[in-house]
């Protein structure tokens, strides 16, 4: 009997070590069963690594499911497989090892592990060697951007292996920069980290930048006397210079290296509290809105023990001079930091050249939109000579052509290309009836026209207000005009900045086009410069004017269409530009279409210039550009390209 | 002697009337008075007649001179923001040393400095007195900026303007630009004077919190009505003396005038300078009646508004601006108010707070197309006075001395 015991006991082990032998992944999950069902993120990590770890081929099927929350266990034999739900209330189970069919079980003999975010991500990042090295080009691009995104060092090695059997000549090339990157940061080899850092100097990624400057990390660290030669030490702070007095002295106070400070507002509560009958520490209350007395009190009481000891001036030099603060890096190494701030201040000086460059793009693209918003008023103003304020409801009109045409026609690209000749059309027609109407009487009075047009302005402004409501309105542009030109990560324009620049672009050739080669453009230069002779030559004058401002007009409104697409349409959008629409003519020069442009390149060119020197106040930059146009006009009065001789009308 | 030499009767007629508002007003007000006129509405009339002052200082430049400035609003703007400065530190200061002399010890000065820059300050996220406030403590110090900053920022502008021979429109957009900037900057929230938030309570005086606002509504209704009758006068002996005789000259003709021997520029520096300390004072009176002042006010719109006023009173002629500035405004707080009543069209409602507005941009198009004399024609036509037979058609108040043939040449 006893043998018998021995017997089938021995078989029994033979035939859980044969089912280990053919079941490697099921026996793994078995000896880690306990970890698994209980199911914390605290205790489940040598779990998850005794799986990531056999080196079974079907350690990634496992981890996945159990991920993907399809890991299930058979609570009849404790036995784990990944289920999916089949008709009923029963489940299909797929062994792990064979990867076949395991036949199904009801939901009530199953149980399902469920873990939480946390185990979720741990899991993830076992999961990362296999996705690196998975045959879906797509799930290699995921598992990278998860490296990229999460960084450590337990991916190192993984990601350099894979980078041999990678075929995609992309993906392959985004590892190795990872890859650099993970050295830098964890390689335990100090020699390759800074092989790396050289290799990668200069770089301009943002990613290169956000591993290195960790890197330089520092602490701030009181010491008495000198500090330790071993620190590697960024930087001893001199009290006074870079670091305030007061401010180092609590340094002290806080590292229990010297006596706390009295603050006055400490000085008065201690004062207070032991005022009696009207004196304090020897003195009258009365007297003590005087600091020096209010002080000597504070001494006397101090001397009779009452409050603590104040350190003095002296006393707080004292306690400077004897002891030393410093900026410690948290990286040991000093050949290693060396290294990073070298590499750091060649990629500072990288990065200044592409700023410049990203900031001429900004200045060019703020150049077209001035300049497409001032070139009607070129035309009105420049070349008619009449002052006309309702220009940017003109603008205005323009953009809200575009919204009504969106309103009607869904698709974005038909509707921008017919909203472009429709804000044309509006606006030439308000711009032809505003003349015939007002403008026409009042030439001889440009002031007045000023003011009747301002009037226009501000029944244009209600008017649409009264339409469309205060709320601003969207135009949309066309999906293909998102995003942005990317050069580098700091040279980036959008597509609508370049879409505006060809517009702008477009229109000088027009206007060129209609003034120089147009019988229309030959009869306006005609009737500028001497209406009474060009009206003897039988050009008639009112048509000529009429047809002119509507042109001027006609442009506005296509300019509206253009910077709705970037800026929100409400009924205050040509306010806004009014001002500047005028500065541009007057600081290029009226009458000439070069000058326009100069005067928006000054002006768009300075506006960046300025903001590139205080970021954050846009209304700076704006206040100082107008201040220094009123100035420039005192030198240059005529604008900078001034009209000579007849054409200069006076 | 020349104030009743030739528009004399005017003059005498605009005093009395002034003079007669006034008492009417004290005697119907709630403060001094039966209280027939709430304390908003005397308030409501003090400001418009600061609004004449300033309107005033508008004429004298445009009407007179020919110089369409679109920045005198802004300078009103800033002489209110002179005196809010005195009256929100002083009030402020009042309220802190009260509430610290129930300290156990007495406040030292930079406690009480500090506390004081804490309660103006806080809003903007600031606790230290800007340097643009040291004068602040003193009454007289900030009545002398009143008139010194409006005067030297136009003085300084003028200068610079003037010298370069900028005129007509250009000089217009220029002074619009300056407008522009001024508002910018006050918009900023570290310039020292609250951004946006401007400076607030100025209706409470210093030291006269228990004077009711229905009586400091009636002093400073007195104090708007002297101001506005000695700008007046003071308008009245610019314009018709040797000085005004010039003025008119530059404005039709300034070529002529040069050549005739007048420094031009300096004539038009003084005025331009002068109105300017006008507008500061007007608005020193003005913004303690509406309790608040902010950027917003001083927007380039506004400025164009006084103009919009100006010319709707009829320029050109003092009474004229007055008419225009009280006129436009109180219709338009009228309007805008909600106190208009709603026309009902059948098909849509008419609401006046939208669409006065429109209104008032359309009837501006037409005084300016039909009537350039403004409602001050009116008293012309009443005294059958008609402009002399030019042989040709009127070209209006800007080149009024120019007969359509010259002015075509």
């Amino acid at each position: 009997m006893k043998h018998l015991l021995i017997v089938a006991l021995a078989l029994a082990m033979t035939c859980s070590l044969a089912r280990a032998q053919e079941a490697p992944i099921q026996a793994i999950l078995q000896a880690q069963a306990a970890l698994i069902m209980e199911n914390s993120r605290r205790t489940v990590a040598p779990a998850i690594a005794a799986v990531s770890d056999s080196g079974l081929p079907q350690a990634q099927d496992v981890l996945q499911a159990w991920q993907g929350k399809k890991l299930w266990q058979r609570t009849s034999d404790g036995l784990f497989f990944r289920a999916e739900k089949a008709e009923g209330k029963t489940y299909k189970l797929y062994d792990f090892d064979t990867r076949e069919t395991a036949g199904s079980a009801p939901a009530s003999d199953l149980e399902q592990i469920k873990p939480n975010s946390g185990i979720r991500a741990l899991i993830g990042s076992a999961l990362v060697q296999f996705q690196l090295q998975d045959a879906d080009p797509k799930r290699r691009l995921a598992a990278l951007t998860s490296v990229q995104r999460n960084p450590s060092a337990d991916v190192l090695e993984p990601l350099r292996g894979s980078i041999a059997a990678e075929t995609d000549p992309t993906i392959r090339a985004m590892k190795v920069r990872a890859e650099r990157l993970l050295t830098i940061a964890y390689d335990p080899d100090e020699a390759e980290r800074i092989k790396a850092i050289s290799e990668m100097s200069g770089d301009l990624g943002v990613d290169l930048r956000a591993t290195l400057n960790p890197l330089l990390a520092t602490r701030r660290a009181v010491f008495a006397g000198a500090p330790p030669e071993t620190l590697n030490i960024a930087e001893t702070l001199v009290p006074g210079a870079s670091v305030e007095v007061m401010q180092a002295y609590d340094m002290l106070v806080e590292a229990d290296l010297a006596p706390s400070r009295v603050t006055d507002a400490q000085v008065r509560n201690a004062l207070a509290e032991n005022a009696k009958g009207g004196m304090v520490g020897g003195i009258p209350i009365r007297q003590l809105d005087d600091p020096d007395m209010r002080q000597r009190a504070y001494r006397a009481l101090s001397a009779a023990g009452t409050v603590p000891p104040a350190p003095d001036a002296a006393q707080i030099a004292g306690a400077l001079e004897a002891h030393s603060i410093v900026d410690v890096y948290l990286e040991p190494s000093r050949t290693m930091t060396n290294a990073v701030s070298e590499a750091l201040d060649t990629i500072a000086l990288t990065v200044g050249v592409n700023q410049t460059v990203d900031l001429i793009l900004d200045g060019l693209s703020l150049t077209s939109i001035y300049f497409l918003a001032a070139i009607g008023l070129a035309i009105t103003f420049g070349v008619m000579g009449v002052i006309n304020m309702a220009h940017g409801e003109f603008i205005m009109m323009g953009a809200y052509t575009g919204y009504v045409v969106q309103q009607i026609i869904p698709n974005h690209t038909a509707s921008i290309l017919v909203a472009i000749p429709a804000a044309f059309a509006v606006t030439f027609a308000a711009g032809v009836v505003m003349e015939r109407l007002v403008i026409r009487w009042l030439y001889n009075r440009p002031l007045e026209t000023l003011l009747a047009t301002f009037g226009v302005s501000i029944a244009l402004q209600q008017l649409a207000k009264n339409i469309f409501g205060t709320q601003a309105r969207p135009l949309t542009a066309p999906a293909w005009l998102d995003g942005a030109w990317v050069i580098n990560d700091v040279v980036a324009i959008s597509f609508i900045r370049i879409a505006i620049f060809v517009l702008a672009v477009f229109f000088l050739g027009v206007y060129l086009f209609i003034m120089r080669r147009t019988r229309l453009g030959l009869e306006t230069r005609a009737v500028t410069q001497n209406p009474r002779m060009a009206s003897s030559m039988g050009i008639n004058l009112n048509k000529v004017n009429m047809l002119t401002f509507g042109l001027g007009s006609g442009i506005a409104g296509v300019a509206g269409v253009a910077i709705g697409l970037f800026a929100k349409v409400t009924s205050e959008l040509g306010s806004d530009y009014i001002v500047q629409s005028f500065m541009t003519v007057v600081v290029g020069g009226v009458g000439n279409i070069w000058g326009t442009l100069a005067g928006a390149a000054m002006i768009g060119f300075l506006q960046k210039g300025i903001e590139w020197f205080n970021p954050s106040n846009t209304l700076a930059a704006q206040t100082f550009m107008i201040v220094f146009i009123i100035i420039f006009i005192q030198f240059r009065p005529r604008g900078i390209i001034a009209l000579k001789g007849r054409a200069a009308g006076d | 002697m020349h104030l009743f030499h030739k528009r004399g009767a005017s003059t005498v007629i605009f005093l009395a009337l002034l003079v007669a508002f006034t008492i009417v007003v004290t005697l119907l007000s709630e403060g001094m008075g039966v209280g027939i006129i709430s304390t908003s509405f005397v308030k409501t009339l003090g400001k418009t007649l600061c609004l004449a002052l300033v309107a005033i200082s508008m004429d004298l430049v445009w009407g007179y001179a020919g110089i369409l400035s679109l920045g005198h609003f802004a300078l009103f703007g800033l002489g209110g923001y002179m005196i809010g400065m005195w009256l929100m530190y002083e009030r402020t200061r009042e309220i802190v040393v009260s509430s610290l002399a129930d300290a156990p010890i007495p406040p030292t000065v930079q406690e009480v400095s500090d506390a004081i820059a804490n309660q103006i300050f806080g809003v903007v996220g600031s606790t230290e007195f800007p340097l643009i406030w040291a004068f602040a403590d003193s009454l007289l110090a900030q009545l002398m900026l009143v008139v010194l900053v409006p005067g030297v920022l136009a003085g300084v502008f003028g200068w610079l303007a003037f010298r370069s021979r900028v005129a007509g429109v250009y000089l217009s957009i220029l002074t619009q630009a300056m407008t522009l900037a001024l508002s910018l900057y006050l918009f900023q929230n570290d310039n020292g004077l609250r951004g946006n938030n401007g400076l607030s309570g100025l209706q409470n005086l210093p030291g006269l919190s228990d004077v009711s606002q229905a009586v400091v509504s009636v002093w400073f209704l007195w104090g708007a009505a002297l101001a506005l009758g000695l700008g007046y006068l003071l308008a009245v002996w610019v314009v018709f003396g040797k000085f005004g005789s010039v003025l008119r000259g530059i404005r039709d003709d300034e070529a002529r005038v040069r050549f005739l021997g007048y420094p031009v520029e300096t004539y038009k520096l003084v005025l331009f300078t002068g109105t300017a300390c006008m507008a500061g004072i007007a608005g020193a009176l003005y913004y303690p009646q509406a309790g608040i002042v902010n950027p917003a006010e001083m927007a380039p719109i506004a400025s164009i508004y006084l103009a919009v006023w100006v010319a709707i009173g009829g320029r050109g002629r003092l009474y004229g601006a007055v008419i225009g500035a009280a006129f436009v405004s109180l219709v338009s707080s009228w309007f805008t108010g909600g106190q208009a009543p709603d026309v009902s069209l059948g098909f849509y409602t008419i609401k006046w707070v939208d669409w006065w507005l429109v209104v008032l941009g359309l009837s501006f198009v037409l005084v300016t197309l039909f009537a350039p004399k403004g409602i001050g024609g009116l008293f012309d036509l009443l005294e059958r006075r008609t402009a002399p037979d030019r042989h040709g058609a009127d070209l209006g108040p800007d080149q009024g001395a120019l007969r359509e043939k010259e002015a075509s040449e």
